[in-house]
């Protein structure tokens, strides 16, 4: 099945009837009178006529999304954007058209819409079109709209350049949204994202403020020289969850010094040994 | 007790203004679309002011625990822009039926011109046919009859006088709008509009059907904590705690409400989804209930509740 129908494979088992008679019928309006016109009012009406309600997924659900487009997660996906997705992918058969449409919406939008566009990003017709779009949605202080691209989403990893990629992450880190939850995260890593974490990290450190325990993931397998003094410092004087961090990102690195940096770190190195320290769980424990 | 400021132009505010609303007990706020006081040359800009009213307003309002909607429409001023108006008008359908949208406005006349007049009744045809509230603005000048007009203007599209708003009411022209059905709001303005005393009057003369007030703040001097100062200085002044709740709350709520748009629910039990996209961490009011006779704790300015 393709995503599309999926989508209103969920959807149709979801909403109430009349929701989904009316979906449907905005579906085949668009299909057959050819106005985009008729594609920005539907999408504009998606909350009125189908609420906001989680989109309820079972595992064999997620399964099937993975296998229609790798990499696809909706498991946080809500009805509204679901169903303002099946609209837009009514244009699928004409890339040009999806994707000027797709533009004039987002000039249009409200935040919720926002949040629904971005999270379609994996989802549209000749994918290397919308990094532009992509890379313009993350200049948003708005941290659901930042979390729609950003989280949980194959897209960025897939097409971003290295320097859009790298000012992802490093905001992330700056509207305080969480690293864990980016897909190809240890993937895209590289060197001049470790750099520009650990010089991040010092400014906060110079500001007497906290720094995120996550941002040492993507430092960890490039770290050296004064990268690696900068390991050895959290490990001294960090809090738990950071020294964790950085147990766990000291095991992701080849470096002799690397390794010789955990080794003085026996409870660290028991832990890893067990695989009681995870990512996730330094951000959430529970 | 809670307040809802169903008029006032967040955007030309700041963060201590949502602060001190936040801490006064507003729980909402209508943002009408309207002048900038420079007046736009094209409609590109007026489509990025509307963008910004479902967008960027809304994030930031949510940021103090305000839950804000807004009203979609062309304004009176800038109707008298005969290309500007034409464009803008044909770009409204794709804003006002987005969430958070309860009325068409704020319309209506200023000086009172045929270009003003034309695009208040296309607005009216707009509104019948997408069945959307209405918000009108009043003119300052020639008020009773600007006021006169535009009612008999909306009952001559056919919009049921019980889905319109007349706003910046005074004295003269209450009673003219109750008679005919319409809501009556009041905008407690320093200066140009109502002092807050005189509101206390006519809530003693005309009770609390029907009537509700704003602020209308934006870029000139007003008060953005006049609907809390309000409902202070009327307790203060005799009028009982329930006719207060439903002037600078309930009716409000009641007349915006039939757009489907605003619901008391929307910050009394926050649905999880809205949480996670906008309101995150902030649950203060989740299940609370309504206490119409206990007003928040005041901060430091709002002390002096008597404007003119």
């Amino acid at each position: 099945m393709t995503p599309r129908e999926l989508l209103g494979r969920w959807l149709s088992r979801q909403i109430p009837t009349e929701a989904w008679t009316w979906l449907d019928k905005s579906v085949a309006q668009i299909r057959n009178s050819g106005k985009d016109a008729d594609l920005y009012l539907a999408v504009s009406l998606v909350t009125r006529k189908v609420g906001k309600a989680d989109l309820k997924l079972t595992e064999a659900d997620q399964r099937d999304a993975h296998s229609s487009r790798s990499g696809w997660d909706p498991r946080q996906w809500s009805v509204d954007q679901a169903a303002r997705i099946m609209l837009i992918l009514e244009l699928e058969s004409d890339p040009l058209r999806l994707a000027r449409a797709l533009e004039q919406l987002c000039n249009t939008a409200d935040v919720g819409e926002q949040a629904a566009f971005y999270r379609g990003l994996p989802l549209y017709p000749e994918q290397p079109r919308y990094i532009a779009r992509a890379t313009e949605g993350l200049r948003t202080n708005m941290k659901a709209v930042f979390e729609a691209i950003a989280h949980r989403n194959p897209y960025p990893s897939e097409q971003f350049p290295e320097p859009a990629w790298n000012q992802m992450v490093l905001k992330a880190l700056f509207v305080g949204a969480t690293l864990w939850p980016i897909i190809g995260l240890d993937r895209r890593a590289n060197p001049e994202l470790a750099r520009m974490l650990c010089d991040y990290a010092h400014e906060r450190w110079s500001a007497g403020r906290p720094v995120s325990p996550e941002l040492w993931r993507c430092v960890g397998p490039y770290a050296s020289g004064t990268m690696l003094q900068d390991l050895e410092r959290v490990l001294k004087k960090g809090t738990e969850p950071e020294r964790a961090a950085v147990a766990l990102a000291l095991h992701a690195s080849r470096e002799s010094a690397a390794v010789s940096l955990l080794e003085r770190e026996p409870a660290l190195t028991k832990s890893l040994a067990r695989g009681d320290l995870s990512w996730e769980r330094i951000v959430a424990p529970n | 007790m809670r307040f809802i400021d169903p008029h006032i132009h967040m955007s030309a505010r700041t963060t201590d203004d949502y602060e001190r609303m936040a801490a006064a007990g507003v729980v909402a706020v209508i943002e009408p679309a309207f002048w900038l006081g420079q007046p736009r040359t094209n409609s590109g800009s007026y489509l990025d002011y509307l963008s910004s009213l479902v967008g960027w307003e809304r994030f930031r309002a949510a940021q103090f625990g305000i839950h804000h909607y807004c009203a979609i429409g062309l304004n009176a001023k800038e109707a008298n822009n005969a290309a500007l108006a034409e464009e803008v008008i044909a770009l409204l359908p794709r804003y006002l039926l987005k969430e958070g949208v309860v009325a068409l406005g704020e319309i209506g006349y200023d000086d009172q011109t045929p270009a003003e007049d034309k695009c208040y009744r296309a607005q009216l045809d707009m509104a019948k046919e997408l069945d959307m509230v209405v918000m009108v603005h009043t003119p300052h000048r020639d008020k009773k009859t600007g006021t006169i007009t535009s009612m008999k203007v909306a009952e001559e599209h056919g919009v049921a006088p019980g889905r319109v708003i007349i706003d910046h009411n005074n004295e003269e022209t209450v009673e003219d709008v109750l008679n005919r059905g319409f809501w009556a709001a009041f905008t407690l303005y320093p200066h140009t509009k109502m002092g807050n005393e005189r509101m206390v009057e006519i809530a003693r003369r005309y009770g609390s059907e029907h009537i509700f007030v704003d602020s209308s703040s934006d870029w000139g001097v007003s008060d953005p904590l006049a609907v809390p100062k309000t409902a202070q200085l009327m307790l203060e002044r005799g009028i009982k705690a329930d006719d207060v709740e439903k002037i600078c709350y309930g009716n409000a709520l009641t007349a915006y409400g039939q757009s489907g748009q605003i619901k008391d629910s929307d910050w009394l039990d926050p649905a999880p989804i809205d949480q996670r996209n906008l309101f995150e961490g902030n649950s203060v009011l989740r299940g609370q209930q309504a206490r119409v006779d206990e007003l928040q704790q005041i901060p430091d300015r709002l002390k002096d509740v008597v404007f003119k």
